[in-house]
Formats: structure tokens, sequence, C-alpha cells
């Protein structure tokens, strides 16, 4: 089947922590860290949106895939909730930008949180099917939490991306599961700046049982079961949520340690499992299976179960790794500044 | 006036329900107390219910619950006093069938709490505050009863021990009640070190929000006799009211309405304090319980703290008190808490309750205690077994 050839991710250098946005708001710091479980998470500057940060996720991406030639790509797919046009495609950019164009399909995915595993699961089928040698599957966000809010505290940016094909893999996909309902748990309308929510409904009937869904489902077309991976990686609307959902699977704290990245990124939105699965690659062993499910409200998730080839020693470092973009060279802002970098101060020109 | 007696009881599944709505919730709980008490037809219906309009937007509670019943032309009405709705309900139908104006009468609560987002339903509720002097001010319920436990912690010395063993003792009898929302023990430690709502009240010292329905069957002795199903008599049922403002209280570690309410109920029933075996009373939060059991006269003024922390109000105690695990453990659907309380002493008194949670030594005689706002109303009734 179909996989992997590169993998890259991107994210922005600039955090901000729970405290310095609970100060503003008057809010009780300690009961969101240890509620949502999040420490900070990462604030795109002004310069930097999907489009930006799709570029450079693509980029780590080709590094590590350098047999492939951009104008060999069949197709670029994005998904994102934070697409900086409503009208315009951000793939074209991107794919301008990289040099896929002109001989390629192009579209933009919308689905909440698991835009990006959408693209993903289309450019798999694609060059499954053996349309293309090719795709470009790239999930990124530059998420929306109104000031406040619960949201405010989570909302991240980052990117990641993966060229599919069939030749030179650096992770095979074994089994997907795709499982939706219609969920009004989480949506944003038309001209409205940020998203609402049903608070604690979002929980239970939402992420809960769209991700036990879907990842109960491809253990059994699988037959696997959570002993036999090595690691695993969930959607994470914070650092509590993708916890609890592996332990009631089975998963231990040390399957999901590298891909578990919401209590220092925050939460990427679409990117957020994308990333996570960066993560685990960045640690992964030849054979590795790394367990994978995301979710979008609306509402569905869309599992994978990769295999890790031997590939994966030899391009690992051609590209910076997930940890390293995560851990280093950090610059912390305060909320003043964070305001205007997502600019959340209006002005009336 | 003929006695009335209460033949059959039903309750939904009470948390957070999201697949059954307000209606769903409803006819859940009266499905269950029709069968429960063998009747074929009711003569009218009483649903107590706070503030289904801003809830869920739905009002003509009567009209809807009795269509979704499947019983469309009985008289039916919507009781509101805030959070004493559902005991309300129960006064109302207690006055029905005792008139002889009506011989099978359903009184029921229902609340569907969990369709709108916190602050929403901090807002519905607060609506049971005074708008005008309380809550255009920045007042929320849990601010209300901070004021009160502070003041009490002032005048009596109350502990902060005495209120987290209020919450420990009732998620105590909580766990073992198939319907708690939050069905586990907790621990002092927990309480103390849990999120701060409004100082000294953490969050573990606060009912939750709650979806939940119950009802019961209300009927005549001589009814209730040839249904052959166990059954309880209302003895007596008492109500009041008092300044809705808490600042307008000359005291605020007192709840003047339960007096009141109690010893109107007592009166009627012929019967002192002393008299009650036990009593579900209304812990929205924890210093409210020990308010209460002062303001009822089972406590003098300031002994409820140092009588829970000894155990006198635990379920082996001398008075056991929330042995349902009270609107802390159980949940508070605020339309539906009156009548669950009517419903765990039917089942305490008739010997239903599940399990460990039953009273031991066949108690006879019971109290429930419902409450609006901050004890802007209150509804008392005095049950004894058949």
């Amino acid at each position: 089947m179909a996989g992997i050839v590169g993998y890259g991710a991107h994210m922005p250098r600039h955090r901000i922590k729970v405290e310095d946005i609970a100060g503003v708001w008057g809010a009780d710091a300690p009961s969101y860290k240890k509620g949502l479980m999040l420490r900070e998470k990462s604030v795109p500057p002004p310069d930097m949106d999907t489009i930006t940060l799709s570029v450079q996720a693509a980029r780590n991406a080709l590094k590590r895939a350098s047999h492939v030639n951009p104008a060999d790509i069949g197709a670029i797919y994005i998904g994102s909730e934070s697409h900086p046009y409503a009208v315009k495609p951000s793939g074209t950019v991107v794919g301008e930008a990289i040099g896929i164009t002109p001989h390629a399909h192009c579209a933009d995915f919308e689905f909440a949180c698991k835009a990006g595993s959408e693209a993903m699961f289309v450019g798999l089928s694609h060059v499954d099917s053996g349309a293309m040698d090719y795709c470009l599957s790239i999930a990124a966000d530059t998420s929306q939490g109104a000031p406040s809010d619960a949201l405010e505290y989570s909302a991240a940016a980052g990117a990641a991306a993966f060229i599919m094909g069939k030749d030179k893999l650096v992770a095979e996909c074994l089994f997907t599961h795709s499982y939706m309902t219609d969920m009004p748990d989480f949506w944003r309308r038309e001209h409205e700046f940020y998203p609402q929510h049903g608070g604690r409904f979002t929980g239970e009937e939402a992420y809960f049982a769209h991700t036990l869904g879907a990842s109960k489902a491809i253990l059994e077309k699988s037959g696997m079961k959570p002993a036999d991976f090595k690691w695993a990686v969930f959607h994470q609307p914070n650092g509590k949520f993708p916890q609890r959902v592996s332990r009631m699977l089975g998963f231990t704290q040390e399957q999901i340690d590298p891909g578990w990245l919401a209590p220092r990124l925050g939460n990427t939105y679409s990117g957020a499992s994308p990333i996570g699965l960066t993560g685990c690659l960045d640690v992964a062993k030849p054979d590795d299976l790394i367990f994978m499910c995301s979710y979008g409200s609306g509402a569905g998730s869309d599992a994978f179960i990769w295999k890790v080839t031997e590939r994966i020693e030899e391009v690992r470092n051609k590209a910076v790794g997930t940890h390293k973009l995560l851990d280093e060279n950090k610059i912390y802002v305060d909320y003043g500044t964070y305001a205007k970098f997502r600019r959340k101060i209006k002005k009336n020109d | 006036m003929r006695t009335v007696c209460v033949v059959g009881v039903g309750m939904s599944q009470w948390g957070e329900v999201w697949r059954r709505s307000l209606r769903q919730l409803f006819v859940d709980a009266a499905s269950k107390a029709i069968k429960g008490a063998g009747v074929d037809h009711l003569d009218s219906l009483y649903v107590g219910c706070m503030s289904s309009g801003l809830f869920v937007g739905q009002e003509h509670l009567g009209s809807v619950m009795a269509d979704y019943l499947g019983m469309r032309g009985l008289p039916a009405m919507r009781v509101e006093s805030a959070c004493a709705s559902g005991g309300m309900a129960i006064r109302a139908a207690f006055m029905e069938v005792g008139s002889g104006m009506s011989d099978i009468v359903m009184a029921s609560g229902v609340e569907k709490m969990t369709d709108c987002d916190g602050d929403q339903a901090t807002y519905a509720l607060a609506t049971a505050a005074d708008q005008e002097y309380e809550v255009f001010h920045g007042a929320t319920f849990p601010g209300l009863y901070a004021m009160m436990a502070h003041a009490h912690m002032a005048k009596y010395g109350t502990t902060r021990e005495m209120l987290s063993q209020v919450a420990v003792k009732n998620h105590d009898n909580g766990a073992l009640n198939p319907v708690s929302q939050y069905p586990f023990k907790i621990t002092k430690e927990a309480v103390e070190t849990g999120v701060m709502i409004a100082d000294p009240l953490h969050i573990l010292d606060c009912s939750p929000i709650t979806d939940g329905a119950a009802a019961v069957i209300m009927t005549t002795e001589e009814i209730a006799k040839k249904l052959g199903k166990p059954y309880v008599r209302i003895l007596g049922s008492g109500a009041a009211t008092d300044s809705i403002a808490l600042y307008q209280r000359p005291d605020m570690t007192t709840i003047k309405a339960a007096t009141l309410a109690s010893e109107r109920a007592l009166k009627m029933a012929g019967r002192k304090i002393t008299d009650i075996q036990f009593a579900e009373v209304h812990d929205c939060f924890t210093i409210a319980e020990l308010a209460i059991l002062e303001s009822i006269g089972v406590y003098e003024r300031g002994k409820a703290g140092p009588a829970t922390l000894a155990g006198e109000t635990a379920r082996d105690g001398k008075f056991p008190v929330n042995t349902s695990g009270g609107l802390k453990s159980k949940g508070h659907p605020v339309g539906a808490t009156g009548v669950a309380q009517m419903i765990e002493v039917y089942k305490q008194l008739t010997g239903q309750a599940e399990g460990e949670r039953q009273v031991k030594g066949s108690p006879k005689i019971a109290m429930t205690q419902n409450m609006g706002g901050s004890g802007g109303s209150s509804v008392v009734h005095i049950v004894e077994v058949a």
C-alpha cells in the first residue's frame, strides 16, 4: 500500500504561557494547567499564516524526499480551518512556492480539526489507485480562540506536510478507517472571528465517541491490539483528552509521549495529530508500528496504521526534527504582543 | 382535608444526559412513576421547572408534557419557585388531592441544563436572585452562598473542615445511589484543593449542573390501599418566602423561609422536629446544608458543623441527612430536585433504598426541605410510612 515518502513540520518560534493568558482575564492558571494539561502554546507572528507554515513544512518534507521532483507531484491538498482566503485557494500559493505548478490537481480541505488527515487520506488513495506517483498532503492551522474563552488557552499554530508515494517509503500505511456523524459540537459561521463550541458536550459525545469509534474499528479491521504498536498519536485539543482516550483504548503513556505535543504546543487544530505523527517519526525505528487517529468537530475521525521502514534512519536528519522545533529557539511573548500578533486589537482603519 | 399519599415514583437518568431532551427526560420519569403506582389514568399534572425558557427555549410545559405523555386533554400546569419548583409542585398536587378536587395527580419536576454553555446556565440560575440589587452588580449564587459561609464561620466558628465533611458525607451516600450524577466518594483533601469558585467555596462545595426529571403519583389513602403498592402519607406541607435578596436579611447565617416552612409543615403534621428521623435537605452548597439543619431546628445555631464532623448526619448517624447523595452527589436539575427528595424518603420509608444506602432500623417519619435561590422560598414536607 502507499505511504509516506517524505515528511516535515513547521511551527512558530513564539510561545505564550498559560499564566500570561489567565493573568489578563483573572482566571485560575493552575486549574487550566491541571484541567486541560496545557503549559504554553505557539503563537504565529504577523507574517505567518497557514500558507507560509505549509510552505515551510512542505520544504522540510521535500528535504526528506530529495529523490522527488516537485513537478512530479500530482496533487496538493491542504487541510485547514484557517485558510487565509475565504475565496482563493491556499494550495495554489504553496504549489507555486515549491514548484508543483502547473500540472497538478489542487484543493483546500475543511473539516474542523481533521481537515489535515483528510488531505492525507485522499493523498494516500490517489497514489494507491495509481492515478499519480506522488501527492502532497498538508495539515496546517493558525487556529482561533476567542479572548478569555477556554479555547484561547489552547488555540495554536503549526503545520505538517507529507509526500505520499509508493516507492522509497518512510512509513507504509497498512490500514485506514474513517468514522463520522452529524454532531453540533463546535462551529464557526461565515464572518465570525472565532468558533463557538458546546462546552463539555465537546468531550464525551464528540471527541471521545468519534475517536473511540474510529480507533476501535481500525483495530478490529487490522486484527491488531494496542500492545502491538510502538507509538500512538491522537488529536490533541488539549493535553488531557488524548491522554485519556489513549488510556481508554489501552495505550500507555510511553506509547503516546513522542506525539503528545499539546502541553507544549497547544492545539494546532488540523495540524495536531499530523504534527504528532512527525514527532513519532522523530524517534521511530524501522518496523515500528504507529497508531494515529485524528478528530474533527462536526464530526469525524480518520484512523491510520503506519509501519516505519528502514529508510527512516536515512532521512530523519535531512530536515529539522519536530521536537527541536518545539523545544529550541523559543521566544516568549506577553499577552499584549500576542494580542497584536493575533490581530485581537481592532482598529477603525 | 383528605390524607394524601405517594404511591409510585420514577426518575429519569440524571447527569449530562446529552441524548435526552427536556420532554424525553420528563416522559422517562413520568412513565416509571405511572408504572410503579399501577394507575390507569391521571386527573391532573403539575410540572415543576425553574427555567426551561432560558435553558432550552421551551415554556408552556403543562401542555408539552401532557401531550408527550400521551395524555392530551389532561389538566396540567407548570409550577415555578426557582430551585424549589419541584417541592412546590408536590405541594400543589397535595392541595389538589387533599381538597377532594382530584383523586390521582402527578407531581413532577424536570430541568434540561446542559443544552447551553456554563455562562448561559449561570445566567439562567442567577435569575432566581434579585436581578436589580444582586445580579446586576455581579453576584452569582456561588458568591451569595460564599458570603453566607463567611458569615457563618465568623459568627459560629464553623470551619473549612466542617464544610468539607458535608461534601464527603453526601458523596459517600451518592456513591451508593444508582441515579447519582457523581457516584463516587471524595476526600476532604479533594474538596479543599479543588478549584476555587468563590472563597471559601471550592468546586466540590457546589452542586453540579444536571439534566434530569423526577415524578411521583399522589392519591388518596383509599386508592393507595387498593393499588396494593407500598406507599407513604404526606402528613404536612409547609411553604414560606423571604426577601429574595440576601443583603436584606438581618442574619445571613440562617434561612428564615426554611424555618417558617418547617414550622408550618410540622404544625400541620402535628409533630415536633424531634419526631423526624431523617431528612433530605437542599444542599446546593455545603454551607446550605449546615444552615438549613440549624434553621429547621434539628441543631442549635452553630452546632450543625460539629455534629456533621462527629458523623451524626451520616447514613448510620443519629439523624441521617441526604442519604440520596443530596444535590451535591446525586445532581441538581433544579426543577426536579424537590420531587427527587420525596422519592428518596419514599424509598427509605418503604425499605426500597438500594443496598447499603437503606437507613437501618426501619425509620417511620422523615422530612424533605427544598429551597429556592439563596432562601427566598422554601417548601417542607413531613412524610410517614403507611
